[in-house]
């Protein structure tokens, strides 16, 4: 297994530590599918943004200041005062919202084509469990500016816990360390942002691991049968991965120098006043699917686990489709039902933003208070409303139902839709190999044959 | 890299070596482009450069007197000389070509780093140092009436027993240089700008 180099002091290393042969062999030599698309950039990305996270954290952190009656001036200091503040500031702010968009990217891409399934379950979880620490440590990493979003959010997010019975309230004062959302929150908050990330660091690697055991899955779903189904990882894929990392890097740019503050909240530019809420408290645009959830059910406890259930559903996923077929390619009825859940996941953001009890005009694309809706419909009142409403020849849908509705398919995907598919779905013929696919692909011979969907498993 | 390179047609020279050549050169730019900012934020920023000058009322120190302000974060001494000091400390002035006063022709007090006090000083009564020992940094002891001042008169470093005369001039101990002095100026007789 080890490699040969020519470097004499290379060699001297090797032979007591392997760790040149370790990279030579599974980042150089590596065998990986011939036929990965761009859907597999964002594992990278991922990674790229999670070191741009880590290095722009640690430069801002040299800067600020975690107490209740500074941290607000420190965050401002850095913008207006420190050599390029505001770009580390801007890049931290905007390389959240990045590093989420390629997770997201990367956990549809990991549903569509089946990578979760056996043998790569373990994978999976872990998968799971770094999304969970990134929202851990983005929502502490968003109070630390010491806004009103920040307090607020801190304040509705931790009193979340409070909905556990019995102890529930001890819980949440555990968190806070007093009576409220303080100083002690403040710094312990800043305490974990600072550890959290250099955790999801080491789970990473344990995700490259796990990886690395069985290789990445491809687009046709089938498993590498040879030295003619794979290429070495370098130099084709650390091509393909720089290529696609500098055009996201040229999306991230925009953001950051054209937009900085589009993605965030106007309200966090307000410091933190805990005498006063303001008007409507949404998180930031990576949790509002979470939040339509949390909001559809109208109980707190059981509203609290629904949102923790949309992602505790996540880890089950691999006994949840158990359909032999990985790729989503060759399963025409999944197929729709999976753009229907990305597109759902989108109601669900939208539903996310906007205050529960508005309506919804989808031919108007307008969303109007439920008195305007009343007016129209000629009610004395707003409850005599239904929630889907034709008032005055106006088409409108509640906030609160149309969040129901999405909130009903995400889980019956999950929950029904993929455990009766793996039963009765009618999948396509799956090609002899990886190679055959792509040569067909080209023009190549006709398919006469179909190959085991899962070998490994 | 070399492995993928024997593809190449050709021994060296080819397309390939160009190609490697120019996003190695293009990868080396974008790193340090990015890098800079990252240094670069931790020097002083705008709200610290801000600071950097002071103004002090003179006018209640007495003769025999130091006081000490801080400035830039260090301490100023500001000591008002008596004539015993000044004439002491232009005892061991070193001997300067007339025509170019920066040009030490003699030495004869031995000084390690030789200045003659006038060139210290703007008025002789008043002397200003930036109160930090030339060695490693320790503030020297001198400031109040019973302070140690060392053998010369002038201050005593109990870090590592650097003495300085009552021109703030190393005479003796590891510091290799005198007490600094500031940038500084008279706006009035009894208050100083300093920086």
């Amino acid at each position: 297994m080890t490699a040969v180099f020519k470097n004499p002091v290379i060699r001297w290393i090797d032979h007591r530590l392997p760790v040149f042969s370790y990279l030579q062999h599974e980042a150089n030599d590596y065998p990986t599918p011939k036929n990965l698309s761009y859907w597999w950039n964002f594992g990278s990305i991922a990674g790229f943004m999670l070191m741009v996270m880590i290095a722009t954290g640690i430069f801002l952190a040299m800067q600020y200041t975690p107490h209740v009656d500074h941290a607000f001036n420190s965050v401002e200091r850095i913008m207006r005062d420190v050599n390029y503040g505001w770009m580390l500031r801007y890049l931290h702010m905007n390389g959240a919202s990045m590093f989420f968009i390629a997770v997201y990217i990367h956990i549809f891409r990991g549903i569509y084509y089946g990578s979760f399934k056996a043998p790569r379950e373990l994978l999976w979880i872990i998968g799971v469990l770094i999304l969970l620490l990134m929202m851990a440590t983005a929502f502490m990493g968003y109070v630390l500016p010491w806004g009103q979003m920040s307090f607020w959010g801190a304040t509705v997010i931790t009193n979340l816990f409070s909905a556990i019975p019995v102890v529930g309230d001890s819980i949440v004062t555990l968190l806070w360390g007093g009576f409220a959302v303080d100083n002690p929150t403040l710094n312990r908050f800043f305490s974990l942002h600072y550890l959290l990330p250099f955790v999801i660091l080491g789970v990473v690697v344990v995700h490259v691991l796990a990886l690395h055991r069985f290789g990445s899955n491809n687009p046709t779903g089938i498993d590498m049968k040879g030295p003619q189904d794979s290429i070495p990882f370098h130099p084709y894929y650390t091509v393909k991965d720089m290529y696609g990392l500098g055009v996201f890097m040229l999306f991230y740019a925009f953001w950051v120098f054209f937009a900085p503050v589009a993605l965030g909240d106007p309200d966090n530019f307000i410091p933190a006043n805990p005498l006063s809420t303001p008007e409507h408290i949404v998180p930031e645009w990576y949790f509002l699917p979470f939040y339509a959830i949390l909001r559809s059910i109208p109980d707190k406890l059981t509203g609290v686990l629904a949102m923790g259930a949309s992602i505790a559903v996540l880890f089950i996923l691999p006994w949840l489709d158990r359909s032999p077929v990985r790729s989503g390619a060759y399963r025409p009825a999944f197929k729709r039902f999976f753009w229907t859940l990305v597109f759902v996941c989108a109601i669900l953001m939208f539903a996310g933003k906007y205050a529960p009890a508005n309506y919804w005009l989808p031919f108007e694309l307008t969303i109007v208070p439920p008195e305007y809706m009343a007016a129209q419909a000629h009610l004395e009142s707003v409850d005599a409303l239904w929630p889907i409403s034709f008032a005055g020849g106006h088409f409108g849908i509640q906030i609160i139902t149309l969040g129901q509705i999405a909130t009903v398919y995400y889980f019956a995907f999950f929950l029904v839709i993929l455990p009766l598919l793996s039963i009765f779905e009618r999948t396509l013929p799956l090609p002899l190999s990886i190679s055959k696919a792509v040569l067909e692909s080209h023009g190549g011979g006709a398919q006469s044959s179909s190959a085991a969907a899962k070998e490994k498993a | 890299m070399a492995d993928h390179a024997q593809s190449a047609p050709g021994a060296g020279g080819t397309r390939r070596d160009f190609l490697y050549l120019m996003s190695a050169s293009a990868a080396a730019f974008g790193t340090a482009a990015v890098v800079w900012p990252f240094i670069s934020s931790m020097n002083p920023s705008g709200d610290v450069l801000a600071l950097s000058s002071i103004e002090v009322d003179i006018s209640g120190v007495q003769v025999g007197q130091a006081i000490t302000v801080k400035w830039r974060g260090k301490p100023v001494f500001i000591r008002h000389r008596t004539p015993e000091e000044i004439a002491a400390a232009k005892k061991d002035d070193p001997q300067v070509d007339p025509a170019n006063p920066k040009v030490i022709v003699a030495n004869p007090a031995g000084l390690r780093d030789p200045q003659t006090d006038a060139s210290r000083v703007q008025k002789p009564e008043w002397l200003i140092l930036v109160g930090v020992c030339t060695h490693l940094g320790c503030v020297p002891l001198g400031q109040k009436a019973s302070d140690p001042r060392g053998e010369y008169g002038g201050w005593y470093c109990p870090c590592h027993g650097s003495q300085y005369d009552t021109s703030g001039r190393i005479r003796k101990g590891p510091a290799p240089l005198d007490l600094e002095v500031p940038l500084y100026a008279f706006e009035t007789d009894t208050t100083v700008k300093i920086g």
